[in-house]
């Protein structure tokens, strides 16, 4: 089972927060890989919110092959993090050349474009540099989204971190999500590390997704060109976390409902009784049967958690006014946020979904039995 | 027979029957049960006279011949008259003495079933053993990286969709703009399929229906039982418990004058309408029902004489494409009800399904497909066609899923299968390898005529006579004298023990892939299978 921690903060914060929590978390996972999530970036990015940032790694090859596909497009580059690592990696971590943090001006031509064109045309710029990437085995991409940068390697979080010099002042945000793997999947592919991310949604979990085929098969024929990859059983959180909100038009409160809606009674006894059947219904092949604990992170800066219908993993969330982090065990949060009310601690239960939006005031608690405000 | 008399062609002799008496003198009481509840009067009282030669004492004595007289059974060898095994003899019998025996060799009485130009007709199955289902094992165990659910402790929900499940996008906006969706029956996964009141003695039929009752108000589970074409009582018409039946309408319309006329004084609506195109047993003919079973009853519910054969047109006559026998009939059928019950076909399983099923993608109103395989079992069929036509129903079900997968229809179109289920007794694991493979629901027949009633068919040709109403535990019969043998009370509890048993099996093979909250309709990974060109063709995993 993999540890997962994920924290909000008003000031920007380093990213070692969340992995110094996911090192005390270390039991729980074997090191056998690091993927790190971050939005709302402080630092030089703070002033650059629109500008999309990629994020990947490329051998040199692949950063000439890159560079001649994105000028191609016409996309110049506004601001790039450079990653220098030393020759020699520790243990376990292989050797790349380059970890690419890059944030690019737009294309002229896309000037005036609509908000979901553009999201569009971002999200298949990554997916063709994928695809480019899988050609010859010499770029990863992660994200292509303003404010977001995503980095992932095999190795221990710590050493990785320490390997790639994270603690740095140009890398800061103030909504970042962490995971430690246990590896379960034979080769480690960085695919199938979480966060995993697609416009603007990124989810991590921990557990196996026992409904996974299904719900591959479904999302992979929705004639979505972004509901692709899954080389994790995990990916499909995110993009059901996608499809609920981009898709249906419905809230975060609502993305429980879809993946591990009530059960006959209490869905009789809701006041949103008819939404709710026929969401159940129609979204059937959604249905999560854990076991897994989701912690996720929307476009507007919010950041939630919610577990399967059994809660068969653990996860808490507390924090104080203006920093909150969600995390696998209470010692990640211990680590992360000494100075917080513990007695406000919550663990999320089989109907509960715990949200900390933008403002960073308070935890959200919905339950699945309060109606549903149907803001959308 | 003298050793110089003349031989028929049909002469045949006791061991060229499938079925041969074994009678113990000893035993016998020569009460008479067994030839008086023989169905077809295949053993009859026999005077025997034997022989015994006494030698002589003396010298001078010449021995002589003793003549002694005894009584016993004896099985007639004309075809006509041929044992059925279906043992009621044996079950009779106050001492054990008698029971059939299965001939150790091919039986030559099958070349001679045809006598009058009549090819053989029969009740029951296809006579082949084998199961393909029964190779299907689940792989896939929950253990340590995901813990494996208890079957007997966490909530399940195991329930199914009959009916057309629109987008999600699609339904929200129908919502919010008609107000209507179309209508959607959350159901048990496991349903009785058509078998219909005239096939099914009045005794079984009732049996069947009060142990769906039971299910449904006292247990929760909300099991459907469909009817066949044969109509539907008229008082089960006007009462509440119509809800959980499905009415079928097939090529000869039968009981549809009754149904049509009762709808005004319906107090529930059907679960849902069931057109029937095609049946596995016989595929591409229709359904038959033969002058034995007609009698006033079962006329006056069809709507037809009495004592005369009803056999079914093999396709609905009124029409002449898919498009329109389709769209026509699902939406004359829809109309019936104001909009507020499914209405799906049922059709055989064949290399033509994903036609059938891709017209139905594009019919906004059909609510499943039911396919039923060539395993499917009947009540009176030719010979030729319950044993040789027909498709395997586990590649015709993967193919459809696929097919709607492919098409992004997999949640709007439930596929029902059929035939087969429990064929050797595995219904649960038969049903979840289905469920596994993309069957939304299946339907079942001869298991549960087998588990509530006693049938005594099996796959190697036991019986079947259900075509002519000779059933002799009053299954499939008409004679009072013959279905009064079923207790009505009984067969409900058999019903609801079958259930019963079947969702606990079903738990505990869905409990350890780790699945409780909803049905693992299409999880192929769970599947594995010893035979690679099986794997290959279902798309699941070759395991050895």
């Amino acid at each position: 089972m993999c540890r997962l921690f994920a924290i909000t903060s008003q000031d920007p914060l380093s990213p070692m927060v969340a992995l110094q929590a996911l090192d005390v978390m270390r039991e729980g996972h074997d090191g056998s890989g690091v993927g790190l999530f971050l939005r709302d970036l402080g630092g030089p990015f703070d002033e650059i919110k629109d500008a999309p940032i990629l994020s990947g790694i490329f051998s040199e090859a692949g950063l000439r092959r890159l560079d001649t596909y994105m000028m191609d497009l016409g996309f110049m580059t506004k601001y790039k993090l450079s990653i220098k690592v030393p020759k020699t990696p520790p243990a376990g971590v292989p050797r790349r050349d380059i970890y690419l943090v890059r944030a690019y001006e737009y294309p002229e031509d896309w000037d005036g474009l609509p908000q979901s064109e553009l999201y569009n045309r971002l999200l298949e710029t990554r997916l063709t540099l994928r695809a480019m990437g899988d050609e010859t085995g010499d770029m990863i991409v992660f994200s292509f989204w303003p404010d977001v940068i995503m980095i992932k390697e095999i190795g221990d979080p710590l050493s990785v971190a320490k390997h790639l010099m994270l603690d740095r002042k140009e890398l800061q945000a103030r909504i970042i999500m962490a995971q430690g793997r246990q590896n379960t999947n034979y080769a480690i592919n960085l695919y199938a590390c979480h966060p995993f991310f697609i416009q603007g949604y990124s989810t991590m979990t921990n557990g196996e997704n026992t409904a996974f085929i299904p719900i591959r098969e479904y999302l992979s024929s929705r004639g979505f060109p972004g509901y692709v990859g899954y080389q994790s059983d995990s990916e499909v959180f995110t993009h059901i976390l996608h499809f609920a909100v981009n898709r249906l038009g419905l809230g975060v409160e609502a993305y429980k409902h879809i993946i591990t809606p009530l059960q006959e009674a209490d869905l009789h006894a809701h006041p949103n009784h008819q939404l709710l059947t026929g969401l159940k219904q129609t979204c059937r092949k959604l249905i999560i049967d854990g076991p897994n604990c989701v912690i996720g992170s929307l476009p507007d800066h919010s950041l939630f958690m919610v577990q399967d219908r059994k809660k068969l993993r653990p996860g808490v969330v507390g924090g104080r006014p203006g920093r909150y982090a969600f995390s696998s065990e209470l010692c990640g949060l211990d680590a992360a946020i000494p100075e917080r009310d513990k007695s406000q601690d919550f663990q999320p239960m089989h109907l509960d979904t715990a949200i900390v939006n933008a403002d960073r005031q308070e935890v959200k608690i919905c339950s699945q039995k309060d109606p549903l405000h149907l803001s959308h | 027979m003298q050793p110089e008399g003349p031989i028929a062609p049909f002469s045949l002799s006791i061991k060229d029957l499938p079925w041969q008496i074994a009678w113990d003198k000893d035993k016998c009481t020569l009460c008479g049960r067994c030839t008086a509840s023989c169905p077809v009067n295949a053993i009859e009282l026999g005077v025997f006279r034997k022989r015994q030669v006494a030698p002589a004492v003396g010298i001078l004595e010449a021995p002589e011949n003793q003549y002694t007289l005894y009584y016993g059974i004896r099985q007639k060898t004309d075809p006509a008259y041929a044992c059925v095994g279906c043992a009621m003899c044996n079950m009779v019998c106050p001492n054990d003495a008698i029971i059939p025996m299965h001939g150790d060799e091919i039986d030559k009485l099958r070349m001679h079933g045809d006598r009058g130009g009549q090819a053989r007709r029969r009740g029951g199955r296809r006579n082949d053993p084998g199961s393909l289902l029964d190779q299907i094992k689940f792989i896939r165990i929950s253990m340590l990286t995901d813990p494996a659910l208890d079957a007997g402790r966490h909530e399940f929900e195991l329930r199914t969709l009959l009916g057309r499940v629109l987008p999600p996008e699609q339904n929200l906006k129908f919502m919010a703009e008609n107000g209507w969706t179309p209508p959607v029956r959350e159901i048990y996964p496991l349903m009785i399929g058509g078998m219909s009141f005239g096939a099914l003695s009045p005794n079984m039929w009732e049996g069947l229906q009060m142990g769906v009752a039971y299910l449904n108000e006292e247990l929760g589970m909300p099991v459907r039982m469909c009817t066949g074409e044969g109509g539907c009582p008229p008082r089960l018409l006007r009462s509440r418990f119509l809800k959980y039946v499905i009415l079928q309408i097939a090529s000869g319309y039968f009981g549809w004058d009754e149904i049509i006329h009762a709808i005004p004084e319906m107090k529930e609506d059907p679960c849902a309408v069931e057109i029937k195109y095609g049946q596995g047993a016989k595929p591409g003919d229709g359904g038959l029902l033969m002058w034995y079973k007609v009698n006033k009853l079962i006329a006056a519910i069809r709507g037809v004489p009495e004592g005369v054969s009803l056999p079914s047109p093999p396709t609905h006559q009124t029409k002449y494409s898919i498009e329109e026998s389709v769209a026509k009939m699902i939406q004359s059928m829809y109309m019936a009800w104001g909009f507020r019950v499914p209405v799906y076909p049922k059709i055989s399983a064949t290399t033509t399904s994903l036609a059938v099923l891709n017209n139905l993608t594009r019919n906004p109103y059909a609510s499943a497909l039911a396919v039923d395989g060539e395993d499917g079992g009947t009540g009176a069929a030719y010979n030729v066609s319950m044993n040789h036509m027909g498709h395997p129903i586990a590649s015709n079900i993967r193919d459809c899923y696929l097919n709607l997968a492919k098409v992004g229809m997999q949640n709007e179109i439930p596929i029902i299968a059929g035939g087969g289920i429990g064929k050797t007794g595995n219904m649960a694991a038969n049903a979840a390898a289905l469920i596994m493979l993309g069957a939304s629901a299946v339907q079942i027949g001869k298991y549960i005529m087998q588990a509530a009633a006693g049938c005594l068919g099996s796959e190697t040709d036991r019986c079947n006579i259900c075509n002519i109403g000779l059933c002799p535990k009053g299954i499939t019969s008409q004679d009072p004298r013959l279905y009064r043998r079923l207790d009505v009370d009984q067969v409900a509890e058999r019903v609801v023990d079958v259930f019963l048993a079947f969702d606990t099996e079903l738990r505990k093979i869905l409990a350890p892939l780790g699945r409780s909250t909803s049905l693992p309709i299409g999880m192929s990974d769970a599947l594995g299978i010893a035979d690679k060109n099986a794997a290959e063709r279902l798309q699941i995993n070759y395991v050895v």
